[in-house]
């Protein structure tokens, strides 16, 4: 019966999509009512061929594990692509023939292929991580199986369509300019049901827990959901102007736009890719290194403290625009301060291992962790810095904002990401071990030395463009031109492009070695008695 | 009052003591007394329930899976 119910509301929206492509105004429009209708096809035939087969009740005394392993395969598979695109973008711009814009009629322009990278990066390669590794923590800390059935499913393959609903958007030209947040109206309203079933499944998961307590992994992931659902639709409020095309108005206008987009901006990185990731950290690095982590106190602290400082610090993007100087103000002050909490972090990180560091030297998996808290701490350092107003008016719009998000992105996210898919490859399909520690090593220090290339690179061009666009002579007519930067970081953007080249080696060694864990040792343990078809 | 200086004025003022004090709160609260068994137990929850959802309450209480 409710089988019946999908499947005509998936007819309907397949062929509500087929007339909006028909009608579409745009080419982006085009493509994705068609992707819509594909999907939703898809679905219904999938739908339709299980309708017969008897109903198996899913085992409450079973983990729903299979959504977490596609979850990882996922988180593999797109951050390939988005360290790939990342080094194609980072060859355009040492060699702007890259572009090949004639052969592609500009649709390979470094101007749509970063959006592609950053939102592959983050959302596609960070978010189906956090998903993933948030439906493994928290029924393992709740000690209970997923609420909702098949909804975690659902907000799996829902999430996999807001990703290629947004990238084939980018490439076709439907943006609506909002740093982090570019997929337009269509896509931004799919995002928000998706979101709102990854909360229910989290939310519901809490509520039927069999432990007391809810461990603080659970807190900092519950966090990020809740503030990500906040930031999403605040900063996407827009009229589209037409139900049949991609373009749409935002409904704020000027400095009130740039203050809502950045407060967005800054707790995407607060909340995403901080908070978030933390809630990996606090699960992770203690599960790995078999000990409790340092301090509960000290983490439940480090939680609030975040929460209570992060929402305030996005001005400081804004520094020396027309936004008010006492709200830029706020931004850097509440920034400086949560320097405090994220190093109590840091510490309670690594202090986890206080007793053990013996590990370090025997379990690459762990090295790889403690060098993400490593980065985390200095990234925190790095990032209170420059939004003192002094110091952002030499590092803003230069180079040294990209070392910053990097050294951050690559080095906090990354590799904790990459801990955590170490951990994780194994248990959720049964097998022994890795395939192969070696290849974890060889990861480790393409990675670390990948990393220490771009940040160090980019360190040198930003502070050297930063200093020759404020260069003026005696009589007090600035010395550069902007293309006189261009042409001094030349050898700093080879540098960079190099570092990426390593960083996407040792992710492609890790994909080899992930999969030859699966693949090529036999299966050991059950993960599972058998395989509900919910 | 125009609402915006008094939005203002109200922020800088009681909204500001009000999130403050419940800040605070919560550190002393996390140091209250009798947290440390409970902050330890949750510590090392995670090591519990690795492979399979603890049995249900209402079954079999204080059965806890212990590995």
């Amino acid at each position: 019966m409710w089988d019946s119910f999908k499947l005509i509301a998936l007819g309907a929206v397949a062929v509500f999509a087929a007339i909006a492509a028909n009608y579409a105004h745009d080419l982006a429009y085009l493509v994705n009512a068609l992707t819509v209708m594909l999907a939703a096809g898809l679905t219904f035939l999938w739908i339709l061929r299980r309708m017969e087969a008897p109903v198996v009740i899913a085992d409450q005394n079973e983990y729903l594990d299979g959504v977490i392993r596609a979850g990882v395969i996922a988180t593999v598979g797109w951050g390939l692509v988005g360290f790939l695109v990342g080094v194609i973008i980072a060859a355009q711009l040492a060699w702007p023939s890259l572009n090949f814009s004639e052969l592609t009629h500009g649709f390979t322009n470094f101007g749509k292929l970063r959006p592609l990278h950053t939102s592959a990066v983050i959302f596609a390669f960070g978010g189906n991580a956090l998903i993933a590794t948030s439906f493994y923590v928290v029924q393992r800390t709740s000690a209970a199986r997923l609420w909702g059935g098949n909804l975690a499913w659902f907000v799996f393959w829902g999430y996999q369509l807001f990703i290629v609903l947004a990238a084939t958007g980018y490439i076709l030209g439907a943006t609506q300019s909002k740093e982090y947040a570019e997929p337009e109206w269509l896509v931004d309203w799919w995002l928000t049901i998706v979101w709102v079933a990854y909360l229910a499944v989290f939310l519901g998961t809490i509520m039927k827990r069999r432990e007391p307590h809810i461990y603080v992994a659970n807190w900092f992931y519950l966090s990020f959901i809740v503030t990500i659902a906040m930031l999403h639709i605040v900063n996407n409020l827009s009229v589209p102007v037409s139900f049949f095309g991609s373009k749409s108005v935002v409904l704020f206008a000027g400095v009130q736009d740039a203050m809502t987009q950045w407060w967005y901006g800054h707790n995407a990185v607060g909340f995403f890719l901080t908070a978030g990731f933390l809630g990996m950290m606090y699960y992770f690095i203690p599960k790995q290194a078999e000990r409790p982590v340092y301090s509960y106190k000290l983490s439940i602290i480090h939680f609030w403290a975040l929460i209570f400082l992060y929402i305030w610090a996005g001005p400081h993007h804004l520094h020396y625009t027309a936004l008010p100087e006492w709200a830029a103000t706020l931004g850097m002050v509440f920034s400086i301060m949560l320097w405090m909490p994220s190093w109590g972090g840091m510490i309670n990180g690594l202090m986890t291992l206080s007793g053990a560091w013996d590990k370090l030297r025997t379990d690459p998996i762990i090295r790889m962790m403690v060098v993400a808290v490593g980065f985390y701490g200095m990234a925190t350092f790095e990032g209170p810095m420059m939004s003192i107003k002094a110091v952002n008016s030499l590092s803003h719009y230069t180079d040294w904002t990209i070392g910053h998000v990097h050294s951050g992105a690559l080095g906090w996210n990354g590799m904790i990401t990459f801990g955590a898919l170490y951990y994780l490859t194994p248990r959720l399909w049964g097998r022994d071990r890795l395939y192969s520690t070696s290849m974890v090593s060889w990861h480790f220090w393409l990675a670390t030395i990948g990393l220490v290339l771009y940040a160090s690179s980019m360190w040198v061009s930003g502070i050297m463009e930063g200093l020759m666009w404020r260069e003026v002579d005696a009589q007090g007519f600035l010395v550069n031109a902007f293309a006189d930067t261009v042409i001094a970081k030349y050898a700093m953007l080879v540098v960079r492009a190099l570092g990426g080249v390593f960083y996407l080696a040792g992710a492609g060694i890790m994909a080899y070695n992930l999969w030859a864990t699966v693949a090529r040792q036999p299966r050991v343990a059950e993960t599972r008695v058998a395989v509900p078809a919910e | 009052m125009e609402r915006y200086s008094f939005l203002r004025q109200l922020a800088d003022s009681w909204v500001l003591l009000i999130l403050v004090l419940i800040f605070l709160g919560v550190i002393v609260f996390v140091f209250r007394p009798g947290s440390r068994r409970l902050h330890r137990d949750a510590a090392s929850s995670i090591f519990r329930n690795e492979k399979k959802p603890a049995p249900d309450r209402h079954d079999a209480p204080d059965d806890k899976e212990v590995e």
